[in-house]
């Protein structure tokens, strides 16, 4: 069973107070924000390789991104992966999920040949959840989203278990097919040290947008459906009152208040 | 001022949700707002419904003002199926051309949306909070307003040039209208072109259990812990203050990443929307993604030790403290209050 696996570089949660947007450019600033793997794609890297170990077949990790997110990649294949591709080019830049998605299934056409497409659920600094099922439909492949469970009646066909509310849907996919895992799925592998050394000897592969074969108008901003309009600040109604000083004190204070307001 | 486009009638669209014969409440919400949409763009407003024996939904659909019901009825439907749906729903699309598509971020909503906005080659906005009619040029557009970065900054999202203009919208942001009666609105039942391809991937199955406790969005006090809490060493305090004033616990992000809290726990943006009498937030900063999830709360009360953290921008009375002082001052305090009253 060959699969790729979609995975994307995003910020550190841990420093996400410290993001703020560019008022012109109102793209993230991120100058000196560390950046990690999506977390939840390395359940998919881990649900990748277990399936690899059963079925035998090649796992390959695949991004869109700038030239640092080699290092998920990097990543991705000292978890054990076979193989790396980065799509990296300026024409890229500024993709919504719809281009993005556009652009992954554009390359997994030409490049990466496969009976199943794993992606994370959904990502941490843009966490739409619209990847995954834009991309399935990009391939032409059925899907399912939100998967916590997965279990391969033959090598053909996949029960998938989605988490919905209060519940779960069973689903029947026939490959090839496209599923997004969330975090309930594994508990994604450390990297061992041979694991990182076998690295160095991996094939990580670079594409940019001339060896995609998709004329530039359908990548980047350019391909993107939607933009931002207007950046603003947004203020709620409230009372705005503060207390500092000595705990009691403060804690009496603030629950007189509410008393005083009828919140409590 | 420009007037709105009457050349074709344009049309507003909300995807009514349906399970097991229920309406899901966020299509109802979304009912609401796009009927304010519809006024403001001069544009019909109508529903589409996908299963099989809806008509009671569909005449449900009708008592709220819809102008019309695209139903979509055949026993294949029964379940949620999401190339199915998908398939047919952007068939109806490629049809009639609606201005706007509005979708519940429910898991089946955000499973369903972005395939259609896929298929018929628009864009999509996820999690929107709030949407408006803005003149964009002569040209009447939907923004579609998203939490930013860095404390208390939104962002409007558009689709300038693709129709339909699509967008989610999670559970309680909006509020279920009021019934019209006799609103005269017609349903039109579409008899939809299935194929083998539509289901190659089948629900087989769909379990649906109850809550195991009262969801966060039903409590009159919600105590909500951030990520500050870890300071505590555990939420033993912060459920010790909600059992005392008989709220909710829940909670921010992180809380969810590190497994203290569940997924129906987390309030924001991608979480859930509450609108409680008193909202408490401990510890925690007040990122615009998460102090949307209570916009509608009567009261907030907060504690957090930076006073700069923006979560005092959002709050009816801030204290400025530390969690391991001040927390256990609070509980002291409600529990006076509550015998003295
Ligand atoms: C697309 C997107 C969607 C998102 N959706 C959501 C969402 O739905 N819900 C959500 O919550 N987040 C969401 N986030 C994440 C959000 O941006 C913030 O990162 C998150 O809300 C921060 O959580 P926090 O305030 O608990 O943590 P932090 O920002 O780390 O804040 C911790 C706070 O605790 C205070 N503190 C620490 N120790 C103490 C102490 N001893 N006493 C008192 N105070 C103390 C600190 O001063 C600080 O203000 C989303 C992000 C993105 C990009
Ligand atoms: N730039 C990207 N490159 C590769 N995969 C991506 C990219 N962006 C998103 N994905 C995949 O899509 C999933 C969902 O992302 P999102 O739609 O942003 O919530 C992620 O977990 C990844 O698996």
């Amino acid at each position: 069973m060959d699969i790729v696996v979609c995975i994307k570089q995003v910020p550190d949660p841990d420093y996400f107070s410290q993001i703020v947007l560019d008022p012109v450019t109102k793209a993230i600033r991120r100058e000196g924000i560390p950046l990690i793997m999506n977390p939840v794609d390395r359940n998919a890297i881990e649900a990748a390789l277990q399936l690899q170990e059963r079925f035998s077949g090649k796992v390959t990790v695949l991004t869109m991104g700038p030239p640092q997110s080699r290092e998920a990649l990097e990543e991705g294949l000292a978890m054990g992966a076979e193989e790396a591709v980065l799509l990296c080019d300026r024409a890229f830049a500024g993709a919504d999920a719809f281009a993005t998605a556009y652009t992954l299934a554009a390359a997994i056409k030409e490049f990466c040949p496969f009976n199943l497409v794993l992606c994370g659920s959904e990502t941490v600094d843009s966490g739409t959840k619209m990847v995954g099922p834009m991309l399935a439909e990009f391939l032409d492949i059925p899907y399912a989203t939100n998967v916590r469970a997965m279990n391969f009646v033959t090598e053909g066909i996949c029960l998938a278990e989605t988490a919905i509310e209060n519940g779960c849907m069973k689903v029947e996919l026939g490959l090839p097919a496209l599923i997004t895992v969330n975090k309930a799925i594994n508990e994604p592998r450390i990297p061992t040290v041979l694991g990182i050394m076998q690295v160095a000897s991996k094939k990580l592969l670079m594409y940019g947008a001339n060896g995609l074969g998709v004329p530039p108008e359908k990548l980047g901003l350019a391909g993107s459906p939607t933009r931002v309009a207007s950046l603003f600040d947004f203020k709620q109604k409230r009372r705005l009152e503060t207390l500092r000083g000595d705990p009691q004190h403060v804690a009496s204070k603030a629950v007189a208040k509410l008393r005083e307001w009828h919140a409590v | 001022m420009v007037r709105p486009d009457m050349s074709r009638h344009k049309e507003i669209w909300v995807y009514a949700e349906q399970t097991a014969g229920h309406l899901a409440r966020v299509g109802l919400e979304l009912l609401g707002k796009a009927s304010e949409l519809s006024d403001k763009l001069g544009a019909g407003l109508a529903c589409v419904l996908v299963g099989y024996r809806g008509e009671k939904l569909a005449s449900e659909l009708l008592s709220y003002g819809v102008e019309k019901v695209y139903f979509v009825d055949d026993p294949k439907l029964e379940h949620y199926q999401n190339q199915a749906y998908a398939g047919v729903v952007a068939d109806l699309v490629e049809e009639h051309r609606p201005e706007i598509f509005l979708f519940g971020a429910t898991e089946m909503g955000e499973d369903l949306a972005p395939c259609i906005a896929a298929k018929v080659g628009t864009g999509l906005t996820a999690h929107c909070v709030d949407l408006r009619i803005e003149d964009c040029d002569g040209a009447l557009i939907l923004h579609q307003t998203v939490p930013g970065w860095g404390g208390g900054k939104r962002v409007d999202i558009i689709c300038p040039r693709k129709r339909p203009q699509m967008a989610t919208v999670k559970p309680g942001v909006f509020t279920v209208p009021r019934h019209k009666r006799n609103a005269g609105g017609k349903i039109l039942r579409v008899t939809p072109q299935l194929h083998e391809k539509h289901f190659r991937a089948r629900t087989v199955e769909v379990q649906k259990g109850q809550a195991c406790e009262r969801p966060v969005e039903e409590a009159e006090v919600v105590v909500a812990a951030g990520w500050g809490v870890n300071s505590l060493g555990s939420l033993d305090l912060v459920r010790e203050l909600s059992d005392l004033l008989r709220g909710a616990v829940a909670g921010t992000r992180p809380l969810l990443d590190k497994g203290l809290i569940t997924q129906d726990r987390m309030i924001g943006q991608s979480g859930k929307v509450v609108g409680p009498n008193l909202f408490i937030s401990l510890g925690a900063s007040g990122a615009m993604h998460f102090s949307t999830g209570f916009e509608r709360a009567k009261f907030v009360l907060a504690v957090d030790q930076n006073p700069q953290a923006p979560i005092f921008q959002v709050a009816d009375v801030g204290i400025i403290g530390d969690l391991r002082e001040v927390l256990p001052c609070l509980i002291e305090e409600f529990r006076k209050l509550k015998k003295a009253m």
